[in-house]
């Protein structure tokens, strides 16, 4: 069967941008990069079990500056996705609806993500 | 009149005969990688150095080789759970779909039994 490939609806690029929308599309695009992010922790572990010499080896990668730069973004992953599952949570058991309240937590969020990553990057990673 | 049978209709799990208990183990595991998740950062914070013999030093005491795997499990188990849900939103072909949803819940178990396999290999072997 022959099926026309017509315009699909909605278009995401007519809508303007909103808190809501903003941080549910950055909730998936944070998923999927911490998904990506078990690999390295799975290297990580695989090399330490493989001996002194397999976890210097694997240090020259994960020590790298270019994975120091990776992990700036995967902490900003983990504690944005943390505390936007939080406001998911608290959602789920009903609370948080009401106009203007969603609002204000998506914003809490965005502030507790920046600080806590920007937090946790100077402290520890860098 | 309605052809459904009465348990059918109480079940209601309708045609696709699933899908609550998806998004049941999605919020489950999201609750239990709160504390786990923070407790992997602040551990991560807390080491002194990242030299062979410290990482070994703390991945072979007990409560943090049983909480790696927790979180391993947990991790990995939510991490399938998202991107199936990713992948049904956006492959539309139906073949291919099937085929990386099957290819992407292989790749999660794969990762996290050979994770498993390497606390436990850390925790349980010769001391350094």
């Amino acid at each position: 069967m022959n099926r026309v490939e017509r315009p699909l609806s909605p278009h995401l690029q007519v809508y303007r941008p909103q808190i809501t929308s903003v941080l549910s599309v950055l909730h998936r695009g944070t998923g999927v990069t911490l998904s990506l992010g078990i690999f390295v922790l799975l290297y990580w572990l695989l090399s330490i079990a493989g001996g002194e010499q397999a976890y210097i080896n694997a240090h020259v990668v994960l020590g790298s500056w270019l994975f120091k730069f990776f992990y700036l973004g995967w902490c900003f992953c983990f504690f944005y996705h943390l505390g936007n599952g939080v406001r998911h949570l608290v959602w789920d058991v009903g609370i948080g609806f009401d106009r203007g309240q969603y609002r204000v937590s998506g914003w809490c969020v965005v502030i507790f993500s920046l600080i806590a990553s920007v937090s946790y990057s100077l402290a520890v990673i860098l | 009149m309605s052809l459904v049978s009465p348990l059918n209709k109480v079940l209601g799990l309708g045609s696709a005969k699933e899908g609550a208990e998806h998004w049941w183990v999605q919020r489950l595991s999201a609750v239990a990688l709160i504390p786990l998740g923070l407790w992997f950062a602040v551990a991560l914070a807390g080491m002194e150095d990242m030299t062979y013999s410290s990482v070994v030093e703390f991945i072979r005491h007990p409560v943090n080789s049983i909480l790696l795997i927790l979180a391993l499990i947990t991790l990995t188990y939510h991490s399938q759970l998202g991107v199936q849900v990713v992948v049904e939103d956006y492959v539309h072909a139906s073949t291919l779909k099937v085929v990386t949803i099957v290819a992407v819940s292989f790749t999660h178990i794969l990762v996290a039994v050979a994770g498993i396999f390497a606390v436990l290999k850390i925790a349980l072997g010769a001391a350094v």
